[in-house]
């Protein structure tokens, strides 16, 4: 009788583990699936690089490249501005703050991150967009900018604490060493820690670059998304998400705009993939 | 066995539908995509307060409304343009005799920021600011500044009625498109915040938007006639260039339950839900 209920709770536990396998699997099917039939419309090409994106005119104008240019510009000012001050953020509370301002910082970050995308995004409309408007003397502050501040806060949490766990887990030993060769406390963090929480940092960078690639509420309030292809930072962008975010709602089930929005689907399941799997080669580098 | 049983079950469940159909306190409306939200929270207001009575409501365009309306398989169509001669032949013809009911309007307002100085513009050059021909408010008699422009996004039947009925001049076969670098903003709301704070914008939305943080534009079909406030007056007596009225087609004047739901889509109440829902009332 144990040996039954051993037997089925084991069974039940493979079974969970294999669910997500399969969860994974069937979205991945679908979205092709879905995603595919565009391409009986628009040749693969002509969606990726074509420059105009006017889904609902008669014959419907469906090149992506505007709004795959506004991800990539989005994600990469988060990308400058976070990675630098995460990483900062996280080399201070691990081996500068006095216990007492580390656990206030830390408590602080993860309110950060309990922050609700959409209350960000409100903030930035309210705050952010006029300021960038007036400091930059634009006609509109709903920029790329924007977004990428606030991208910047919401990839920060991601960024500190995975990177401040990578530091700690640098042994004692090698900090002690440094130290015993006449490091200063700088050159240690430097010259010994940084190196040695190398792929720990990699590692946080990456998945705070995946957050800000997929996510959709905040940039979609902040953004513009007039789909354009961007000639600076300063200028109004769409980007993948917002799109499907914004369009998905009306599309017409089976329509050539309904697939559409699921070819951009897979554009971004790929690219978060590029993202993973060189996070991942990185890591085992160097190993 | 199993075959058998759903097979059963389907020819049930069609029977049923089929009833359902016939059921003499069931109607159903169809119509323009426009109407849909009014036409839903019209019948859904309408069956709380009338249980037993059955409103369905379904889109799909004014055109494929009235040509239910034609060939029977509807009781009311919702339409946003008046009913074609073609199409009252061709209801003549299948013994249909389509009769308006006008129930609401449709006007949407241009609107600027207060520090604007233009306050009134011609279609045509409403056309060219959003087709992004004319890109500095100086070619319009403002201030040397580049224009914002703020449009909705593309799900939105106020973007399509304002591309067709501006952009495109009400031209079935025209080609013209917003600029491409016009602002896509999720929410009508989300227009007026931006024009409030935004000296160089210019938006547009359902008249029941407008506040004294934006200022509306006076518009003039063409430059040689007067230029027309958006205002609900002006609306109802079909001066302003942006607006349309909304009707309802039945089969003859409507009786029993079919009056029963116009008269309360005309009534304190349903013209009421046609504020709500961002419309003008016709009374």
């Amino acid at each position: 009788m144990r040996k039954f209920k051993e037997f089925i709770i084991e069974k039940l536990i493979l079974i969970c583990g294999l669910a997500s396998i399969f969860f994974v699997i069937l979205i991945f099917l679908f979205l092709t699936k879905e995603g595919l039939a565009v391409f009986k419309s628009v040749t693969p090409a002509n969606f990726i690089l074509g420059k105009s994106w006017y889904p609902i005119s008669e014959p419907a104008q469906l090149g992506i490249l505007p709004l795959i240019l506004g991800s990539l510009m989005v994600t990469l000012g988060a990308a400058i501005i976070s990675i630098p001050i995460g990483v900062a953020c996280a080399v201070y509370i691990a081996e500068i703050a006095p216990l007492k301002i580390k656990e206030i910082l830390k408590a602080g970050i993860e309110l950060l991150a309990a922050i609700p995308s959409v209350v960000l995004g409100f903030i930035g409309m309210v705050t952010l967009v006029p300021w960038v408007k007036s400091t930059f003397h634009l006609p509109t502050g709903l920029t790329a900018l924007s977004g990428s501040i606030i991208l910047a806060f919401m990839a920060m949490p991601t960024i500190v604490s995975v990177a401040e766990d990578a530091l700690y887990s640098v042994p004692k030993s090698y900090k002690e060493g440094a130290f015993a060769l006449g490091a200063t406390h700088w050159q240690t963090i430097y010259r010994v820690l940084l190196p040695a929480a190398s792929s720990g940092i990699v590692a946080a960078v990456m998945l705070g670059i995946g957050r800000v690639i997929g996510e959709t509420m905040a940039v979609m309030m902040i953004t513009g998304n007039a789909a354009v292809i961007p000639q600076s930072i300063l200028v109004p962008v769409r980007t993948l998400t917002a799109t499907i975010a914004a369009e998905m709602g009306e599309a017409v089930v089976g329509s050539e705009h309904y697939f559409a929005l699921f070819a951009i689907g897979i554009v971004l399941f790929i690219m978060s993939f590029i993202i993973n799997v060189t996070a991942d080669l990185f890591l085992h580098k160097r190993r | 066995m199993f075959k058998k049983g759903s097979l059963i079950l389907a020819m049930l469940m069609f029977t049923v539908s089929a009833f359902a159909g016939n059921n003499k306190n069931s109607m159903q409306i169809k119509g323009s995509d426009t109407m849909v939200n009014l036409g839903q929270a019209w019948a859904e207001k309408y069956m709380e307060e009338n249980p037993g009575d059955f409103v369905a409501v379904t889109g799909g365009g004014s055109g494929t409304g009235l040509s239910s309306l034609i060939s029977g398989t509807c009781d009311i169509a919702m339409s946003s343009r008046d009913i074609k001669d073609k199409e009252i032949i061709l209801a003549k013809q299948k013994g249909i005799n389509p009769f308006e009911i006008k129930v609401a309007l449709d006007g949407l307002a241009v609107v600027v920021n207060p520090a604007n100085p233009v306050s009134k513009l011609t279609l045509d050059q409403l056309a060219d600011i959003f087709r992004g021909k004319i890109t500095n408010w100086k070619e319009v008699g403002g201030k040397e500044e580049k224009i914002v422009i703020l449009s909705r996004e593309v799900n939105s039947g106020t973007h399509v009625y304002f591309k067709e009925h501006v952009l495109r001049k009400g031209k079935a076969d025209g080609k013209e498109e917003f600029a491409s670098g016009a602002l896509l903003l999720s929410s009508s709301q989300a227009i007026a915040d931006e024009v409030a704070g935004n000296p160089s914008a210019i938006g547009y939305y359902g008249m029941g938007y407008i506040s004294s943080k934006q200022k509306h534009i006076d518009v003039a079909s063409d430059e040689k006639s007067a230029y027309i406030n958006p205002n609900i007056e002006n609306v109802i007596s079909g001066k302003y260039p942006i607006s349309r009225p909304l009707f309802l087609y039945t089969n003859g004047q409507p009786q029993g339950l079919i009056k029963k739901f116009v008269d309360y889509t005309l009534s304190k109440e349903g013209q009421g839900i046609v504020v709500k829902t961002d419309f003008v009332p016709i009374k």
